[in-house]
């Protein structure tokens, strides 16, 4: 059962979301308002090069997730592809020959392009294993928390009633108190834990895709094709699914790119505070918090601050901009 | 406008109701208040010395109703629980065991020498680069200043802190990088570099929000009829879209003033300042359950305030709207 937890869950993961993103491919193809945005964005070049970067952190991620069964136990493809990079014994600067001890400068076993880290596995890779962990946080959080914000939102616009009225209180409640605060809360009951940062990130999450949703289907209710699908007789599920959900879909990505960001910087400062990540998990906000001690070391260890922080801040600069370009391509009023 | 007030705080009854039960469940029932004694002691803890944490606290009592007939029925910890936040009695921390009132009322000094020079320094600047930036408006300047603010969005907070930490303590070495004192003007050699970092960490969100509030209003119709009659593009700027910008910016942050008093979690801690956030951070760390759960409410609170200061805000910076 262990095995299969291990070794068969994360690479059933990685299968479903590309199964999901071809579906969706397929799906949006057809759509009239997502060709002319997939029109906008093949001439923004720089939409195109986030979106890239994107895709090699996705890629990096899904390495360090698919997991190969092997006799000495199982390992990541990561691991398997960075196997050749030996483990020195301390610190060691990016690309020095000699370990960065002033007592014993003993010579490294190979140089390092990024340095080694405190027990001497090299900064890059470990750099690169992180990724993992933002993207699980990002994805996991995003399949709790869309279909939640998306399903009670256009509940809501299209019942009206007391269905609106739950709702709004719900998603008041939560609004109400401030979000950190409830994470914490919500963390520090639950304990630590990817799955339980998915969660919290989630409850927390929704509140603002429901308001969305919910704004733009009640605009949607208005249009008169929801009119003249209500007259031919069409049931509550097929209006819901087949009319209203592509009509507000395209707000669901661009808040999802956006809000993808968000929850990879919330995965950091939270696994900062102490309430993320467990211990031994590889992610960008436990390097950093590892590495305010070594600024004050002497000689400086600059370099595991330097590419954790620099990882996480391309990603979040790249999935913001790819925000901002997939609003601009939807943007019912851009003419380019 | 009385009865409009006083609408609008019985509607916000129900959500405090809410956030009440929100913080029970999650503390009380999602894990019971014996594992919470068991975090908060340690694992060496005796059976006896959970007794007697529970027992202190009132947390022994049975969960909804008591049905033991020698105790009226209300004797429970739900009920308690909900009485102690409805009369806002916060209780006292789990560890040190100082009623939580005077903590908060202690951290929030420090906290607001922090969070309210930052707020106002932060709109100012913002503002100010927000109309420059409509001024000189052309592709280039806009495409690269909407790329810098993407890029300071993009930073964590974390690294613009040990960032701007090392630099003043290994660097120029003159600011105090760590440590408060609270002494009259001397104070502000403590917080100049928190305030400073705390306005860099907001500006990049900060200037793109007021900068597509002035685009906003740039795009109206009076503005063509300014411009159709010959207003120099300075003068509209500074007297019409500044203006309505403003007001519009005035409803969005007002929203945020009661949280000032909250503090930063991080910029608080990383730099010694003994507020609010760093309250509830070395709660997080303890863990103290009673200081977070009592900040959940107080932050509720904050939060409902901060709701009905916009309505005020509204109806006082445009005429237009009355609240009746």
């Amino acid at each position: 059962m262990t095995s299969f937890l291990q070794i068969w869950l994360p690479n059933l993961a990685v299968l479903t979301v590309l199964l999901v993103c071809v579906f969706l491919a397929k799906v949006v193809a057809r759509s009239d308002r997502w060709t002319v945005a997939r029109r906008r964005l093949q001439r923004d070049k720089v939409g195109q090069l986030a979106a890239f970067v994107c895709l090699i952190y996705l890629l990096v991620g899904a390495l360090e997730t698919v997991v190969v069964p092997t006799q000495t136990g199982s390992r990541t493809l990561l691991q398997m592809l960075c196997s050749g990079v030996p483990q020195e014994k301390g610190y060691a600067a990016p690309m020095a020959s000699t370990a960065l001890s002033i007592s014993s400068p003993n010579p490294l076993i190979s140089k390092h392009l990024l340095g080694t880290d405190a027990l001497g596995r090299d900064t890059l890779v470990q750099t690169l294993r992180a990724t993992r962990a933002a993207l699980w946080i990002g994805g996991l959080t995003s399949l709790v928390y869309i279909p939640l914000g998306v399903l009670l939102g256009i509940l809501a616009a299209y019942y009206r009633g007391w269905v609106d009225d739950l709702v709004q209180y719900f998603y008041s409640t939560i609004a109400a108190v401030p979000e950190i605060l409830m994470l914490v809360a919500i963390l520090m009951v639950l304990g630590k834990g990817l799955g339980t940062m998915a969660i919290a990130l989630g409850i927390t999450g929704w509140v603002g895709m429901a308001r969305l949703i919910r704004g733009e289907a009640l605009r949607q209710m208005e249009r008169p094709y929801v009119a003249a699908a209500k007259a031919m007789g069409q049931s509550h599920w097929n209006i819901i699914t087949k009319h209203l959900l592509p009509n507000v879909m395209h707000l669901v990505v661009i808040k999802f790119v956006l809000g993808f960001s968000g929850l990879v910087l919330a995965e950091a400062v939270l696994s900062y505070l102490g309430v993320g990540a467990p211990v031994g998990t590889a992610s960008w906000g436990a390097i950093v918090d590892a590495s305010r001690s070594e600024l004050s070391r002497e000689p400086l260890v600059w370099w595991n601050l330097a590419s954790a922080s620099f990882a996480l801040f391309l990603l979040v600069l790249c999935l913001n901009v790819l925000g901002d370009s997939l609003r601009r391509a939807f943007d019912p009023k851009s003419t380019s | 406008m009385f009865a409009y007030l006083i609408r609008r705080l019985l509607f916000f009854v129900p959500i405090v109701v809410g956030v009440m039960l929100l913080t029970f469940c999650l503390f009380f029932l999602v894990q019971s208040p014996d594992a919470m004694a068991r975090r908060v002691l340690g694992p060496k803890a005796t059976p006896k010395a959970v007794e007697n944490w529970l027992h202190n606290r009132g947390y022994d009592k049975p969960l909804l109703i008591n049905r033991d007939p020698e105790k009226p029925w209300h004797d429970s910890l739900f009920i308690s629980q909900m009485g102690r936040l409805a009369t806002l009695n916060l209780g006292n921390s789990d560890v040190s065991g100082r009623p939580l009132a005077e903590v908060f009322r202690q951290g929030a000094l420090p906290s607001l020498l922090l969070t309210v020079p930052a707020f106002f320094a932060g709109i100012a600047l913002s503002v100010g680069l927000a109309l420059y930036l409509v001024f000189v408006r052309n592709a280039a300047a806009d495409f690269l200043a909407s790329l810098i603010c993407v890029a300071l969005m993009s930073v964590p907070v974390m690294v613009y802190v040990i960032f701007g930490q090392f630099l003043v303590a290994q660097v120029f070495n003159y600011f105090p990088a760590f440590g408060f004192q609270l002494q009259g003007w001397s104070t502000a050699k403590f917080l100049l570099l928190p305030v400073a970092l705390m306005i860099v960490s907001g500006l990049g969100a900060d200037v793109r929000l007021v900068r597509a509030l002035f685009l906003e209003e740039l795009g109206q119709d009076y503005i063509r009829t300014a411009r159709a009659k010959g207003v120099s593009s300075a003068v509209i700027l500074l007297r019409h879209v500044l203006k309505n910008g403003l007001i519009n910016l005035i409803t969005l942050v007002v929203a945020s003033l009661p949280f000032l008093i909250m503090g930063s979690l991080l910029l608080e801690n990383f730099f010694g300042i003994p507020g609010l956030g760093n309250v509830l951070f070395t709660a997080i760390q303890a863990p103290d359950f009673a200081v977070v759960q009592a900040s959940v409410f107080l932050g509720s609170l904050l939060y409902l305030g901060g709701l009905l200061l916009t309505d005020l805000c509204y109806a006082w910076a445009d005429p237009r709207i009355r609240l009746h």
